[in-house]
């Protein structure tokens, strides 16, 4: 035997046996989603950012380099315009999270309490959630109408038959506070899935924990204060985390609601614009911006869930 | 690989194709046989795509051995029609010919180098005497021709006789001033809202009529180029003018479209609407008879146009059988065809005013005789970033009513945006 045959067969092994070894195999499983991901997601987002950082403004393709000039322009020049659409995203984020937390939150507590007809409710709650945006922002263009006095039409025209005049609202043609009422249709329509969170965060509470505490003494109000709400905490994180991400990422309701007017531009209705004139960088810098927004909410949150998970792991 | 696999292969390959492009419908050989001439529109409802038909019916009688394939998709103002135009463009498999709207809007195309030069073509179809002087020179980029425009529209004021009448308002008005005056009077009279207003670009229809009411025609096109000076005492006072007027209108006119405005105007909520002539089809739709029409005050002696029109992109298929579509566009032939049906006027001169109902005769007279001045809006003098800039600073305006800032926003898109001169 010479020794470059030996070499040869310990080389043929050890990449036979590394062929078989268990994390190869593993690593040849995620190929190809890997590379699915690689490409669609990951080389599409660098390359977004690459376009943001040119000065392609028209159809023509880009000619330089301009670095972070478009992100400046939006927040410098512009009229002000991709400001407003940051505040006015802002505002129906925050009204929509608050708004589909608490209703969700409520109605998960009331069927923790075991209430009459659960099943019936539940479906209720849900149903909305199996509609699109574009088909409840119609209906919601027509119950949020500003109308007033004999042109009243929707929620305005109910409010003036029961004499509550005074109530009456612009809805989401107010210039200041117009986005909250925007809000409105997202938390009709997404409590029912916050509250399916809740309920599941509700249920996965063992009963033997509730005995136990009226066991100790514990008052209803006590139980649930102490012992099922701090558990609700990783449901809880999850309905704001999805939630949140929905809200940043509005579209299809605005587009549906008010079309693509200045009032109640949002950062994904501006891309849209932007893309219309066939501005590709301006659109791309504001897509990344929106996309860096959405980021800041979901790694901590990643993060936070990986550890957790590896807590329980040991 | 079997069949089977190979044919599912192909629907999914389809169905992920599909969701951005529309490919896969239809004939699978990639463009058809080489006689189609692929003509790409939004015109798929209503007078427009009975418009389109006829265009096509002379098409096929003048242009024998050519094939129309219709590639319309639905959209207002092409705004869908747009983005697929686009991709195709990008990959180089642009149609034989397509739908824009006449003027600046086009210039991005030209840019690109995405369109052929046509000033050849115009003068060997007779197209450059057939259309007028005015409109030509806003069709020339660098003193070339890209475009045919297949149809004239006007902006005019609309009004609701018997509100107008209540009012004691009997004759037109001459000046902006009157017109508010008129305004005020219509309020007086129990109309809270008496001028129909929808959102932004049918606000900007309105400020452009103002404009042109207070510059005059020559001032007014030269507004839109590159090197225009917005700053001046006169555009100032225009503005405020406007805000007067914008004082009269709905309150909701940031949620509705033309149409749900010209509602107000036929249910007699409003006296005035500012409107392409357009409208005639649809006052005609909702029966509504009891309608008059006139300038915008201040601006007779112009005529404030809009047109569409078709392009020969580079790399087309089927250059020869685009070309004869393009001519059968700029025919007397083509051009009686289409408008007749879509309800505006012939970009010619020599059209017969016994082909036309008695709205579009007065129009063709009119529009011999006046000054043919473009419009922002509508892509005759803006470009599409400086319009879409324009009107987000008007929807801006409709909140705040803060006319230095809309004057800045105006000036900073048209220098940044607007065309040269």
């Amino acid at each position: 035997m010479t020794p470059g045959y030996q070499n040869g067969s310990l080389v043929m092994t050890t990449l036979k046996r590394r062929l078989q070894s268990r994390p190869f195999q593993g690593f040849l499983l995620l190929l190809p989603s890997l590379l699915v991901l690689g490409v669609f997601v990951y080389l599409l987002l660098a390359r977004t950012l690459m376009v943001a950082m040119s000065d392609q403004h028209t159809a023509l393709p880009a000619t330089q380099f301009v670095g972070l000039d478009n992100f400046i322009a939006l927040f410098t020049a512009d009229n002000g315009r991709f400001l407003h659409s940051a505040r006015n995203l802002g505002l129906f984020v925050l009204v929509f999270i608050g708004g589909a937390m608490l209703m969700g939150f409520l109605w998960a507590l009331m069927f923790d309490r075991g209430v009459k007809g659960e099943s019936f409710f539940r479906s209720v709650y849900i149903f909305p959630i199996a509609i699109s945006f574009i088909a409840s922002g119609v209906v919601w263009r027509w119950l949020l109408n500003s109308s007033k006095g004999d042109e009243a039409g929707g929620l305005n025209q109910i409010l003036g038959a029961l004499n509550l005049e005074f109530l009456q609202s612009d809805w989401f043609l107010d210039p200041e506070w117009g986005m909250a009422a925007m809000a409105i249709p997202a938390i009709w329509q997404m409590s029912g899935y916050v509250m399916a969170l809740f309920l599941a965060g509700f249920r996965g509470v063992p009963p033997e924990l509730r005995e136990a505490a009226y066991m100790d003494g514990a008052t209803t109000g006590q139980m649930y204060r102490h012992i099922i709400f701090p558990q609700l905490t990783p449901a809880a994180l999850s309905a704001l985390i999805i939630v949140g991400q929905i809200g940043a990422k509005v579209f299809d309701l605005i587009m549906s609601m008010t079309g693509t007017g200045y009032i109640s531009e949002v950062p994904a209705v501006y891309v849209w614009n932007a893309l219309l004139t066939s501005d590709y960088a301006k659109a791309a810098a504001i897509a990344s911006l929106l996309l860096l927004a959405v980021a800041l909410v979901i790694v901590p949150y990643l993060i936070f869930t990986t550890r957790r998970e590896s807590e329980v792991a040991e | 690989m079997s069949i089977i696999h190979k044919k599912l292969g192909a629907v999914f390959g389809c169905l992920a194709l599909t969701a951005t492009l529309g490919a896969c419908s239809g004939a699978e050989s990639g463009g058809g046989s080489s006689n189609d001439v692929e003509v790409f529109t939004w015109w798929t409802s209503g007078g427009e795509k009975a418009g389109l038909d006829g265009l096509s019916a002379v098409f096929a009688e003048e242009c024998s051995g050519h094939n129309f394939v219709n590639a319309a998709i639905a959209g207002g103002s092409g705004s869908n029609s747009k983005q697929v135009l686009a991709s195709r463009m990008q990959q180089n498999d642009p149609p034989s010919t397509f739908q824009t709207h006449a003027g600046a809007e086009g210039i991005d195309y030209v840019k690109a180098g995405q369109v052929q030069d046509l000033t050849a073509d115009y003068t060997s179809w007779g197209l450059d005497t057939a259309f007028p002087e005015g409109l030509i020179d806003s069709l020339k980029m660098d003193g070339k021709l890209y475009s045919v425009p297949v149809n004239i529209h006007r902006i005019m004021l609309w009004g609701n006789t018997k509100v107008l009448g209540a009012a004691g308002i009997t004759s037109a008005p001459k000046t902006i001033d009157e017109f508010i005056e008129n305004l005020g009077k219509l309020r007086a009279s129990g109309i809270e809202s008496p001028l129909a207003v929808g959102v932004d670009w049918t606000q900007t229809e309105i400020l452009e009529s103002v404009l042109l009411a207070q510059l005059g025609p020559e001032k007014f096109t030269a507004l839109w180029h590159k090197d225009a000076d917005w700053s001046s005492a006169e555009i100032t006072k225009a503005i405020e003018s406007y805000k007067k007027i914008l004082d009269y209108s709905n309150k909701d006119r940031d949620s509705l479209d033309w149409t749900d405005a010209e509602k107000r105007l036929v249910a007699g909520q409003a006296g005035y609407q500012v409107m392409g002539d357009w409208q005639v089809g649809e006052l005609e739709t909702s029966k509504f008879t009891d309608y008059n029409y006139q300038a915008f005050p201040g601006t007779e002696g112009s005529y404030q146009w809009l047109a569409d029109a078709f392009v020969l992109p580079t790399g087309a298929k089927n250059v020869e059988g685009a070309k004869c579509w393009l001519k059968t566009v700029g025919s007397a032939e083509g051009q009686k065809e289409f408008n007749t049906k879509k309800g505006s006027i012939p970009a010619r001169l020599d059209a017969n005013p016994a082909d036309y109902p008695e709205y579009q005769q007065r129009q063709i007279a009119e529009f011999k005789e006046l000054t043919q001045v473009p419009s922002c809006i509508h892509g005759s003098a803006c470009s599409l970033a400086q319009g879409s800039a324009i009107n987000s600073a008007i929807g801006k305006f409709s909140i705040d009513g803060d006319i230095a800032s809309l004057q800045a926003a105006l000036g900073a898109a048209t220098s940044e945006h607007g065309t040269n001169a």
